[in-house]
């Protein structure tokens, strides 16, 4: 079993002790171990179940490929599930714990699938359960659910806090192993600007771990001058516990930086999400290691060759006494070797090639070390831990011609250069027979904004195993980047990397060559997804030649790893089954992230109170601490109703109502859109912009418009002003400030830009507050400052000022069809003067009233409002506003539109009023009318629908305004509205003016 | 007078402080920027020559910031806004131009410290670097969801300006960017 | 994440400052025009695999309108120009045709 050695260790300090617990057994482990390290040097080899049959496993890998040590940490709010322990640094109380085991890791009842593997094959669900029909939802899919996934999603909120951060750089270095920092020497020394961003906490990679010397020197040393160098260089940036996780389009890419998940104590962002914009990104991600496929490949204590090398280089942790190698290439005798002068043994190296005469492989017999050649494992031994292995002959069967004991057993199928970066955004790859993997082609890069590649690849992610061919890859591509960033690489520096050459690998896809159909279904593929070479097999042999299909059918390389060690094993598989070749075959596409990242960081910093910026008004606060019952309205916050202490949103709001039309209201009109629009040209701008006249509105004056899309659709209404001869204050909708701004602009910029118009979004220049009711006049005229009689002021004008000393412009404007004062006060000004007016009124029995309140007054009034009578699909003659379309112009925005023949069609649902005839009934919002006839596809024929219903107070009864079929024509039927509760309730069409049609209380 | 800025006052600390800017006269100013009477009217308003394309001037009355390619932002005392408005437009006179008081629209930040364009890049997708944004221009981008503009006054000094009904949602971001702990050090 | 440089104000800004508003160039037919001017301006819009002319308006920074000939396929930029034009220039034609031979030029 695995143990901590004596000695030894790069990564971690002995002197300090780090105390955490898995699966609440409390262990210990060193500072700058990994929990994988960790575990594995307190002899914890069972970390985990896996997905689909509960088998048992262990630790792989030792780095983000990891596929089977993923636990949850943490607790309550900063619970994580699906952390590798791999990725994972030890600090001083981590809890960990295993997942996907019930009830318990060692003995876990999900394992009876296990058994049952033998009906659970590619597609058995996609197989099994679809039918019956109705079975799904109710029997299968609630099973499914309770047995799948992997760990639990987190209940609690997460405490931590997260951020994104933006930078732009000439050159982005992604991995700081030695091709890495060698080419941000070079990008660095030319003068650019470097990013380097490194997944670890440790610059160097793995050449320390494979014994690399560089200039000399051993990697170690080479590594630590070339990061002071970096260092000291103010044009270069470097960051450890970075992953460069996703590349995208015109030199975009995204870096995950874990700043406190190793130390929870130090505090700030868990996590930053850099959003890097680069001339150049230039990827130097190394290369993965790939399993073999023998049966039983799985079983806690097989591990790949390299990672069991690093565990005793970099942790000083032997993953087992007496190991076995199965190799197919020179690179895993390294690990034998190091196994034997850290002091253990190895009983054999399995090699599946036939000749085997690298230096390496020498080194190795000469250490004593027994190599067979042209053999294989048939069979691992042990279930919850390996004991040994049966071996057979590569070229054969499998039939075991020996047993030999050991508890590890490290593998190796050769190295897959890691691409996912290169191909995230377009890269392609091609094919390399002879080191039997997949490596960029230089020649399709990701193309940028400027036609040109942006992503360059180099070292042994572009296909350069051997220490030397990388280094001097990586030197010459961080010259490259440099230059194509726009800047001069300085004299080049010899930089020399030797290592101990290799010979060449045999692609070996399945061990033993010729492994019968049982020993295939104990072979795996997608450690985490349960996908065995005989799922693929049986997925090729149904049909699915598609790389992309097969995938999806057996699940390989979809879980949380993304096939990091599967994908080029299976497709091979594939690809032989298919007789295909594999470059053939292809990949499946990769897509960002290169790694999981978690949703905290993607989400930054849109949690909580910033999730979504609100609008505030200037009485906001005012509005807040009186009652105000908050609705949204487009990005505002305004009052629905303000509600006295006992009172109900309902009687509120018919007390406003009550109030505003026997006494005074005061309402915050602040949101409503205002938009200066100036210059010369500005009345024949207004005129095609809304559908009536503006042009001949006198200064001084206010004229009601409305507003069309080039479609003929409404799209907003308002108020227009005449400031001066050039210059108008048009109103908009609340939401439509921006919008209506921007629409403005839009024809200006683009249309007739030759026209002489200025336009200015001045909405939150001013706090405007509507002093509404028969009072209103007596309550201004006590501020006192102008004169706002109905002759100096009359219906539908406005005036310049000081209302109670404060600059200000009323404007004679009625919504509510009362007596109306709508003011404009500077912003900052507007607290001060609506306290004057609350203060002022008191006496008039002065009340502030929402947003419900004033829709019911307009409704009583007969007033549209745009998101109500309108939805996108109304015209104004659909509202019988033709009295609003000018017929003096000869085009206006949508004037066109409204003369096609639909538009035209005189059966189009026009706006009428509707009375309930029981006085009581209120019709619900969004009601149909009936004419209770059936349509052939056996829905109710529909002849209308109500756009605002309402009980108004002030004629208390049920009124309401809808679009019904020749409604016009239709005043005194009754029409009957269906409910959702099966009743009917019948209206009357009326004229939709309910309340003071000749507008006597208005205009006084 | 009880004008009230939409910040009230309001302020934080953390590796850059923020604090409410206080009552600033800001006029926007639309016309032909290449014209003398453009020029003229600028100098007079605030004493600085007219802005080249993003940058800010600043003169004895005070500032002119380029906004776009006919649109100054000029800064006056606040009291001052709606005199140097008629004032302006009395100088242009019949040249086609927009001069608006828009005082009360914005909310403005003071920023002091050595690391805000480390905490504006939290949100700003703009390159924060002296190279791209030297000391002397405006960049007008946005924090988050919300537009914004931004400019230094010194090394160690920036302003930030933003819409008026959103200044308390910036002031909760800024505060938020800035908590210590979350330093970057990157530019 | 597409980045362009805004002709009116020099930037070259990320995809969210920016807004893009679909096919350049297009001809209004407002009143008095024929159903099918109205149904080519309101309706029909190129949906080319490569060389486009958009509109785009630079929402977050100057708040100006400009044009982008953009490749829809690889998304390349071969320029952005004033929105007050009527057709691209003649040397941003020139230069797509040079990197595209295949590119007969713009069509309306």
């Amino acid at each position: 079993m695995s143990t901590r050695l004596a000695t030894g260790g790069r990564l971690i300090n002995r002197a300090r002790s780090v105390e955490f617990s898995f699966d609440g057994k409390r262990l210990s482990g060193y500072e700058g171990d990994t929990l994988a390290s960790a575990l594995l040097a307190n002899g914890e080899t069972l970390v985990g179940r896996s997905f689909k049959y509960h088998r048992p496993r262990g630790i792989i890998a030792s780095g983000p490929e990891e596929p089977n040590a993923l636990v949850g940490t943490g607790e309550g709010g900063t619970f994580e599930p699906n952390q590798r322990a791999t990725t994972t640094e030890v600090f001083n109380g981590l809890t960990a714990n295993s997942q996907n085991a019930w009830p318990s890791l060692q003995f876990d009842i999900g394992g009876i699938n296990r058994i049952m593997s033998r009906v659970f094959p590619a597609g058995f669900y996609y197989k099994t359960f679809m039918y019956p029909r109705f079975a799904w939802k109710h029997v299968f899919e609630p099973f499914i659910r309770k047995a799948a996934g992997l760990g639990a999603a987190p209940t609690g909120k997460d405490v931590d806090k997260y951020e994104y951060f933006y930078a732009h750089v000439d050159v982005l270095i992604v991995g700081g192993g030695t091709s890495g920092l060698a080419a941000a020497l070079e990008a660095g020394r030319s003068g650019a600007k470097v990013l380097v961003l490194e997944q670890t906490n440790t610059w160097g990679g793995r050449a320390p771990v494979d014994g690399v010397d560089i200039n000399g020197v051993s990697a170690e040393d080479w590594i630590t001058d070339a990061v002071s160098e970096l260092s000291n260089m103010d044009n270069v940036t470097l960051r450890t516990r970075t992953m460069g996780a996703g590349v995208y389009d015109h030199g975009w890419a995204t870096g995950y930086e874990r700043l406190t998940d190793h130390a929870p104590e130090i505090g700030g962002p868990r996590h930053r999400l850099w959003r890097i914009r680069a001339k150049r990104i230039v990827t130097m991600t190394g290369a993965i290691e790939r399993p073999l496929s023998f049966a039983g490949n799985d079983v806690p204590g097989v591990m790949l060759a390299g990672a069991v090398r690093d565990y005793a280089t970099n942790y000083g942790t032997s993953c087992g006494d007496v190991m076995v190698v199965a190799t197919n290439n020179d690179d895993a005798y390294r690990t034998a070797i190091a196994q034997v002068q850290a002091g253990l043994s190895v009983a054999a190296i399995l090699d599946a090639r036939v000749m085997a005469d690298g230096a390496l492989v020498a080194q190795a017999r000469d250490m004593g070390i027994r190599v067979e050649t042209g053999a294989a494992i048939s069979k691992v031994k042990g279930s919850k831990h390996v004991t040994g292995v049966a071996i057979c002959a590569q070229a054969g069967e499998g039939t075991p011609t020996e047993e030999i004991k050991c508890d590890v057993v490290a593998m190796s199928g050769g190295w897959s250069p890691i691409v996912h970066l290169w191909s995230h955004c377009g890269g392609k790859l091609n094919w390399d027979a002879d080191q039997a993997m997949f490596r960029p082609d230089p020649a399709r890069p990701p193309l940028g904004a400027d036609g040109n590649g942006f992503v360059i690849v180099g070292g042994t992610a572009n296909g350069y195993l051997d220490a030397a061919s990388a280094m001097k890859d990586a030197v010459a591509q961080g010259r490259k980047a440099a230059k194509e960033a726009g800047h001069k690489p300085a004299v080049a520096k010899a930089v020399k990397a030797v290592s101990v050459a290799e010979s060449a690998i045999e692609p070996i896809w399945q061990m033993p060559q010729g492994m019968s159909v049982k020993l295939q279904t104990k072979t795996f593929l997608d450690y985490q997804n349960d996908v065995k070479v005989s799922d693929v097999r049986l997925a090729a042999r149904e049909g699915y030649e598609s790389v992309e299909h097969t995938k999806r059918y057996t699940t390989l390389g979809m879980a949380t790893d993304q096939g990091k060690l599967s994908n080029i094993n299976g497709l091979a598989i594939l690809a032989d089954s298919l007789n295909a070749e594999i470059p053939q075959v292809g990949t499946t596409t990769f897509r960002p992230p290169y790694h999981p990242i978690s949703m905290g960081a993607i989400a930054g910093d849109a949690r909580g109170d910033l999730f979504k910026p609100i609008r505030k008004t200037p009485m906001h606060e005012w509005i807040t601490e009186n009652g105000g019952f908050f609705e949204p309205v487009a990005d505002w916050r305004r009052p629905y109703c303000y509600q006295h202490e006992g009172e109900s949103v309902k009687d509120a709001v018919h007390r406003e109502i009550i109030n505003t039309r026997t006494n005074v209201g005061l309402l915050d009109a602040s949101t409503l859109g205002k938009i200066i629009v100036k210059g010369p040209d500005a009345g024949k701008f207004l005129d095609m912009m809304y559908t009536n006249m503006m042009s001949t509105l006198k200064v001084g004056r206010c004229r009601y418009g409305l507003m069309c899309t080039e479609n003929g659709f409404l799209s907003d209404d308002g108020v227009v002003a005449r400031l001066d001869d050039e210059t108008f204050l048009c109103h908009t909708t609340s939401g439509g400030s921006d919008r209506i701004h921007a629409w403005m602009e839009e024809w200006l910029q683009t249309e007739w830009w030759d026209w002489k118009v200025y336009t200015a979004n001045v909405t939150e220049q001013y706090a405007q507050i509507a002093v509404v009711g028969p009072n209103a006049r007596k309550v201004l005229e006590k501020l006192g400052g102008m004169d706002l009689s109905a002759e100096a002021l009359p219906f539908m004008a406005f005036k310049e000022g000081e209302i109670g000393g404060i600059k200000a412009r009323p404007f004679r404007i009625s919504f509510s069809g009362e007596l109306s004062y709508e003011i404009a006060v500077p912003a900052s000004d507007g607290q001060a003067f609506w306290d004057m007016c609350i203060e002022a009124g008191a006496e008039f029995g002065i009340q502030p009233y929402g947003t419900e309140c004033l829709h019911v007054m307009r409704a009583e009034k007969g007033f549209i409002m745009i998101g109500d009578e309108t939805d996108g699909t109304v015209i104004p003659q659909d509202l019988n506003m033709q009295w609003a379309l000018s017929k003096k112009k000869d085009d206006y925005l949508g004037k066109r539109a409204q003369q096609r023949s639909h538009m035209a069609d005189p059966s189009r649902w026009k706006l009428v009023g509707l009375k309930t005839v029981t006085p009581t009934d209120v019709i619900p919002d969004g009601a149909y009318a009936t004419d209770g006839t059936i349509r052939d596809n056996g829905v109710k024929h529909m002849i209308g629908r109500v756009t605002s219903t309402y009980y108004s107070p002030t004629l208390d009864r049920g009124i309401a305004m809808g679009l019904v079929e020749f409604g016009p024509d239709r005043m005194g039927e009754i029409i009957d509205f269906p409910t959702l509760d099966g009743k009917i309730i019948k209206a009357e069409i009326c004229d939709p003016v309910f309340l003071d049609p000749e507008g006597a209380r208005q205009n006084v | 007078m009880s004008s009230v800025t939409a910040l009230n006052g309001a302020t934080s600390n953390g590796i850059i402080n923020v604090a409410d800017a206080g009552l600033m006269g800001m006029i926007t100013l639309r016309g032909d920027l290449a014209s003398a009477g453009m020029a003229k009217a600028v100098k007079a308003a605030t004493g600085s020559p007219m802005p080249a394309m993003r940058q800010i001037t600043t003169g004895k009355s005070g500032a002119a910031a380029w906004m776009s390619s006919d649109e100054l932002l000029l800064m006056v005392d606040y009291a001052d806004a709606d005199a140097v408005v008629a004032k302006i437009s009395k100088s242009l006179g019949a040249a086609h131009h927009l001069a608006v008081n828009v005082s009360d629209a914005r909310a403005v930040f003071n920023l002091p410290g050595d690391q805000i364009r480390d905490v504006l890049a939290k949100g700003s997708p703009a390159d924060m670097s002296n190279d791209a944004f030297p000391i002397g221009e405006v960049r007008r981008t946005r924090i988050g969801q919300l537009a914004v503009a931004f400019w230094f006054t010194d090394a160690q000094n920036a302003k930030l300006v933003c819409f008026r009904s959103v200044g308390g949602h910036i002031m909760r971001w800024l505060e938020n960017a800035s908590e210590i702990g979350s330093e970057v050090g990157f530019h | 994440m597409l980045s362009l440089t805004c002709p009116n104000c020099g930037i070259t800004a990320d995809e969210t400052d920016l807004h893009c508003d679909g096919q350049a160039h297009i001809t209004r037919h407002g009143a008095g025009s024929n159903d099918d001017d109205l149904e080519t301006y309101l309706f029909m819009r190129n949906n080319p695999k490569g060389v486009h002319f958009e509109r785009w308006r630079h929402v977050y920074g100057c708040g100006k309108w400009f044009h982008a000939a953009r490749c829809t396929m690889t998304l390349e930029v071969f320029g952005t120009y004033s929105a007050q034009t009527f057709e691209p220039p003649k040397a941003l034609i020139n230069k797509i045709k040079k990197k595209r031979p295949e590119f007969e030029g713009f069509v309306k």
